[in-house]
């Protein structure tokens, strides 16, 4: 399928693949919507940054959210809806928390039809822990790996079947006909450097999330938001960017290790969190749920905490769990036993943790229609982290892995949908590829010069100026004068030189994310400078809580047609009748 | 986070970090491809807790930025960050720089598979042999009543993260070059799994005979020895597989009795 | 006991095989003397090396060079040849297949990869293993009476030095055979479903005490080897005179 074999002039070689469907991502999400349209028979690519299966989806820890009522009968999708709203502040996609309610345990069941193994109750069922916010013991779990067993067996499934995956292989734009809908994208392999020209009638989009533009995180180096800003590249509209969500415990000690996940279902099980004085201080924060309150409560908790002087030794809060002894921790935590252990010289039968928040989750992102996952971009669908208005102002634990899978088939279904209304072609003028090819080499090809900037120099100035000024708690002047600092960064993207060549050059792949987290984070602040009000993660210092006006108001960013960030208020569309009754229902303290 | 103001508590952190000049570690890294490449000594500054990946992130970011390495959960889960440490296969999110104190730090990377460049091999080698392996199945429509008791030892296999370090181990693909007969300790690991399984319905006896090689693994451990997850492959996994191997194919008394059983169904069907 | 396995797995590769060779040899080496040139009984003492055949005479059709314990020996010693651990130890030791894992050790390895058959070719023979498994567990049986009968002697009950290592043996003996792969396989490894048959929770909790016995068989291999030997040397140093055996309780009852 080799194009253009001989290369001449600065024309670059490429080559060409063709699917039905070209999946970017191999997360949960990507990985179920592969599933859903290669079982069709269509032809199906589904590339990924890393090799399969190490995607952000293996790392998830706690278990999956799922009203499938095996410990708690009384649930029903109902409960779980009423929680992910009441999490999200009530800006979630009404439409969308409904359908995850109600197709989440679809999705735990398929996983057990291709050989998933959960954890059992007595009775043999599947059991269930309890986690944050969730009324109800609701998260379908294996140990403290529940991701692990999720993405292996999500992987098992699409290499049985026909599609094809592109390991290691970077997609840097999405290519789009005159008439501006995607017809496929460009990628080069990391291992080699060579260049791939995906030609396909619908693509889905399941980068996952962005935690990379913060210092201190839980994510890979795989967080840079490159799903969120190929498509607002490509013209499509975000949602509440403002929402980002910092999870409540992280590691702080030692350095290396900082930021890195201690999962909640420590405090699911029933670990106990203390400040230096040994008070157990979430009473004063949430006296009815405590521990387990949502994640934006306990983490300003440990924040507020820490900013009082009441900190652990390197300035995290405890969180001790050793009541459930040996025994239980190897049972039910062995993962963070063995994490703790191995690297923080921590024995968590014996003593406390150290924690403190630490980035997590994007709640914001590609808008998309709540049926079958349609960007506003034609042939383009998003799912997964990288898609926005499932969660709100704030994500449930365990919301995130049935979100996968629940958006991962509908977006699949929306593209097979898609693929058989259309019947449109996938060419696109061959200049356009190599103007994207000379920008991607630009970095490894320019000469030197003295202006040259190292990608991981600036990749780390930015993530100073996010924790500085786009934190948990954010106020007017200083979101402002973040704006400003990553404006100057901006400005500075296009003098990022590296050495060394094509071949597997970190260096180079590092200069390529380099722009999608300036831009993300450039969203990110203007909506929260937008948003003038508390709400979930946004937290607003200056301004507050839950103001009435922005109670059913989106923030779209989108790309105007300068190049500049148009931000517009959206109005939510009024919740229909049947589910706002569950609303009001909850409200007035009834169980539904 | 300190520029936050949650600066931490207690002074003692602050005054280890001032204590002298910062110590220095050194680290021989592999340079190169598959075609050659040399041992390349590097130094950083030592920081508390450290890990070789920590060591080797740092010489990327400050000194070479092309050094290749794989890497993404820093914290033991996804398998990424395998390379040999002293020619033994190791995490290097999960390899503390002190436990080497006063002795080398050489790091390469997996030499049973072709070196892409520095510490990045190819693996995928690995995922043909994973494609081709009969996955679950069962006639029977989830949700499945499962006991505990039932599943408790499948989960031993499915904690691995395909780190693939028993892969780059095992003398049977790494002397022997035996990748086409072989599918290696890992794919032992998922069918014997898959084997046990109480509600998949497949069997796998034949392909892990003869297309999965079980006869070439000598039962030497050396992939047991290096499990990061603590997977007892040898014991748990190849050695259940062969006595299922040889109940189908070497046990003679088993064998008549097929036989016999197989004659009298069909003549009772006949 | 972790420092002293700390230290073993500082020290450089090639120590442990050959050390493991070295003791292999040397149990060889005294075992065929002991079989070859020696008795088999003293008193109430039989050697664990003979058990029943201790007594027996050669068979008229058998060639002058088999003695009577040669008779019984091919269980244990087929047992312990196609025993699973064992066989990792002597791919090891004897053939460097490898002889250890890091790279530098396994760049020795003898065998061209066109010569390597694992346990294709010849040692495909090794999966006879559970038969050995059961001819075992006759010779567990003998030696368990045999351990009774230095208690029960023909003059009453007694309890001397002596019988302390007969069962000491043959309870280390039976750990050996009881954690047997095979062992492991034929009660409970070979099922898929416990709850889906009847007796299967009996079966699931044999199987599951198995599997914690079988976590420890190559120390029981080790141990077992040990204790047969220092028995069988017990005894001939009794019947030689050089120590005499302790007893602790005279014809008590
Ligand atoms: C430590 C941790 C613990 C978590 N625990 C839980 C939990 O207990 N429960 C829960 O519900 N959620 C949890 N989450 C959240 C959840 O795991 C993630 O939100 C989810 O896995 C995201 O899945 P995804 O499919 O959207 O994307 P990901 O799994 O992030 O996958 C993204 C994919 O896109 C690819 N990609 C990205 N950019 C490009 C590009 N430019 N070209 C080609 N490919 C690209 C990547 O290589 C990758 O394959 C956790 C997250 C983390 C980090
Ligand atoms: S035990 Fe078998 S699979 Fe494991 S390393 Fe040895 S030969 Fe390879
Ligand atoms: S079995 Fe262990 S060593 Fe092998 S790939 Fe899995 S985790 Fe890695
Ligand atoms: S980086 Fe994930 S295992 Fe080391
Ligand atoms: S495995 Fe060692 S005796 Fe059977």
């Amino acid at each position: 399928m080799d194009a253009n074999a001989n290369k001449n002039g600065n024309r670059e070689n490429f080559e060409v693949r063709e699917h039905d469907i070209l999946i970017i991502g191999a997360g949960g999400a990507g990985m179920r919507a592969a599933v859903e349209a290669s079982e069709k028979g269509l032809s199906v690519g589904i590339v990924t940054k890393s090799l399969l299966g190490k995607a952000h989806t293996v790392m998830a820890e706690g278990g999956m959210a799922a009203a499938i009522g095996n410990v708690d009968s009384e649930d029903s999708w109902r409960q779980h809806f009423i929680d992910t709203m009441k999490g999200g502040k009530f800006i979630n996609n009404w439409r969308m928390a409904e359908i995850h309610a109600k197709e989440s345990p679809g999705r735990v069941y398929e996983l057990e039809q291709w050989g998933a193994l959960f954890n059992r109750t007595p009775e043999g069922k599947i059991s269930q822990r309890p986690f944050g916010a969730h009324t109800y013991r609701r998260l379908a779990h294996v140990g403290d790996r529940t991701g692990l067993e999720l993405i292996r067996t999500m992987q098992e499934k699409v290499l049985a079947t026909d599609t094809k995956v592109y390991m290691e292989t970077t997609v840097t734009k999405l290519l789009q006909d005159a008439s501006g809908r995607v017809v496929g994208a460009l990628a080069y392999t990391r291992e080699s450097g060579k260049f791939i020209h995906y030609k396909a009638k619908a693509t889905v989009m399941a980068t996952g999330g962005w935690g990379r533009i913060f210092k201190v995180t839980s994510n890979s180096w795989e967080g840079t938001g490159d799903g969120a800003i190929l498509a607002y590249d490509a013209g499509a509209e975000m949602v509440d960017m403002e929402m980002v969500q910092f999870h409540p415990t992280g590691m702080v000690w030692p350095p290396g290790v900082r930021g890195l996940l201690v999962t909640e279902g420590v405090r699911g099980e029933g670990g106990v969190l203390k400040n230096s004085e040994g008070k157990r201080y979430m009473g004063d924060y949430d006296p009815e749920r405590m521990e387990l309150s949502s994640r934006d409560v306990v983490a300003r908790a440990n924040f507020s905490e820490v900013q009082a002087g009441r900190g652990s030794e390197h300035g995290g809060v405890y969180l001790d769990i050793t009541h459930l002894g040996y025994e239980g921790i190897m049972a039910k935590l062995p993962t963070m036993h063995e994490q703790f252990l191995k690297l923080a010289d921590v024995d968590i039968a014996k003593e406390p943790m150290e924690v403190f928040p630490t980035i997590h989750y994007t709640m914001g992102g590609i808008k998309v229609e709540s049926e079958h996952c349609a960007t506003t971009v034609p042939g383009l669908f998003a799912a997964g982290e990288c898609s926005g208005g499932l969660h709100g102002a704030n994500r449930l634990g365990g919301n995130s892995l049935s979100d996968l899978l629940v958006f991962g088939r509908r977006a699949g279904i929306g593209a097979i949908e898609y693929v058989e209304q259309n019947t449109h072609g996938t060419d696109i003028p061959e200049e356009d590829v190599q103007t994207e090819i000379r920008r991607v080499l630009d970095p490894m090809e320019r000469p030197a010069s003295d202006n040259d900037e190292s990608p991981y120099l600036l990749q780390s100035e930015l993530q100073d100026v996010m924790m500085e000024h786009a934190n948990l708690v954010r106020d007017e002047d200083a979101l402002k004068e973040g704006l400003r600092k990553i404006l100057a960064i901006k400005d500075r993207v296009p003098n990022v030189k590296v050495g060394g060549n094509r071949l597997f050059n970190p260096g180079w792949h590092t200069a390529q994310d380099i722009r999608y987290l300036v831009q993300v984070s450039e969203l990110i602040v203007r909506c929260a400078i937008e948003r003038k009000e508390k709400r979930g993660s946004q937290w607003r210092l200056d301004h507050d809580e839950l103001v009435e006006e922005y109670g059913n108001i989106n923030f779209i960013s989108k790309k105007g047609p300068q190049g500049e960030v148009e931000i517009e208020r959206r109005e939510i569309p009024p919740i229909p009748d049947h589910l706002a009754e569950l609303l009001d229902q909850s409200a007035k303290g009834a169980k539904v | 986070m300190t520029e936050n103001g949650n600066s931490p508590a207690r002074a003692g952190a602050t005054a280890i970090a001032d204590d002298g000049p910062k110590k220095k570690v050194k680290l021989n890294i592999f340079r190169g491809t598959e075609e050659g490449g040399k041992e390349v000594e590097y130094e950083v500054e030592l920081a508390e807790g450290m890990v070789v990946l920590d060591a080797v992130l740092k010489i990327q970011a400050e000194q070479e930025g092309d050094l290749a390495v794989r890497w993404n959960c820093k914290a033991a889960h996804c398998g990424s960050c395998s390379a040999e440490i002293n020619g033994k296969p190791k995490l290097l999110c999960k390899s503390r720089v002190d436990e080497y104190e006063g002795g080398e730090i050489n790091v390469g990377p997996l030499r049973a598979f072709p070196v892409v460049k520095d510490l990045v091999s190819d693996v995928s080698w690995n995922y043909e042999v994973s494609k081709r392996i009969n996955p679950f199945h069962s006639d029977e429509q989830a949700p499945f009543t499962m006991y505990e008791e039932d599943v408790e030892r499948l989960y031993e296999p499915k904690k691995c993260i395909e780190c693939f370090m028993c892969q780059d181990v095992c003398h049977v693909l790494r002397t022997h070059h035996k990748h086409e007969e072989f599918a290696g300790p890992r794919f032992f690991v998922r069918n014997q799994w898959l084997e046990m399984h109480p509600m998949d319905n497949q069997n796998r006896l034949e392909d892990i005979k003869e297309d999965d090689g079980v006869g070439l693994c000598n039962i030497t451990k050396c992939c047991t020895e290096v499990c990061p997850v603590g997977i007892k492959i040898t014991d748990n996994s190849i050695i259940p597989l062969k006595e299922r191997v040889a109940d189908e194919y070497y046990d003679p008394a088993k064998w008549l009795m097929r036989k016999l059983r197989g004659r009298r169904n069909g003549s009772s069907s006949s | 006991m972790s420092s002293v396995a700390a230290a073993w797995k500082k020290l450089p590769w090639w120590v442990e095989p050959f050390t493991v060779a070295g003791v292999l040899i040397a149990f060889g080496i005294y075992s065929t003397a002991v079989i070859v040139f020696a008795g088999g009984q003293y008193e109430q003492y039989i050697s664990p090396f003979f058990s029943f055949t201790a007594t027996m005479e050669t068979p008229a059709w058998a060639p002058a060079f088999i003695t009577a314990p040669m008779l019984l020996l091919w269980i244990p010693l087929g047992f312990r040849a196609t025993c699973y651990y064992y066989r990792k130890a002597y791919y090891r030791a004897f053939f460097w297949d490898p002889p250890a894992c890091q790279a530098s050790a396994q760049n020795r390895e003898p065998r061209s990869a066109e010569n390597y058959r694992g346990e294709r070719a010849l040692f495909v023979l090794n999966n006879v293993h559970r038969y050995f498994l059961y001819a075992s567990f006759f010779v567990i049986a003998f030696l368990w009476y045999e351990a009774f009968r230095t208690v029960f002697t023909y003059d009453g009950f007694q309890i001397a030095v002596g019988s302390f290592l007969w069962f000491a043996n043959i309870i280390l003996v039976s750990a050996y055979t009881f954690s047997c792969h095979s062992f492991r396989h034929l009660v409970g490894g070979n099922m898929d479903c416990y709850s889906c048959v009847r007796g299967g929770n009996a079966r699931r909790k044999t199987y599951n005490f198995v599997s914690r016995l079988n976590a420890k068989h190559p120390q029981w291999a080790w141990y077992s080897l040990f204790s047969l030997l220092f028995t069988d040397i017990y005894l001939r140093l009794v019947a030689a005179g050089t120590i005499t055996d302790y007893v602790l309780i005279p014809f008590g009852g």
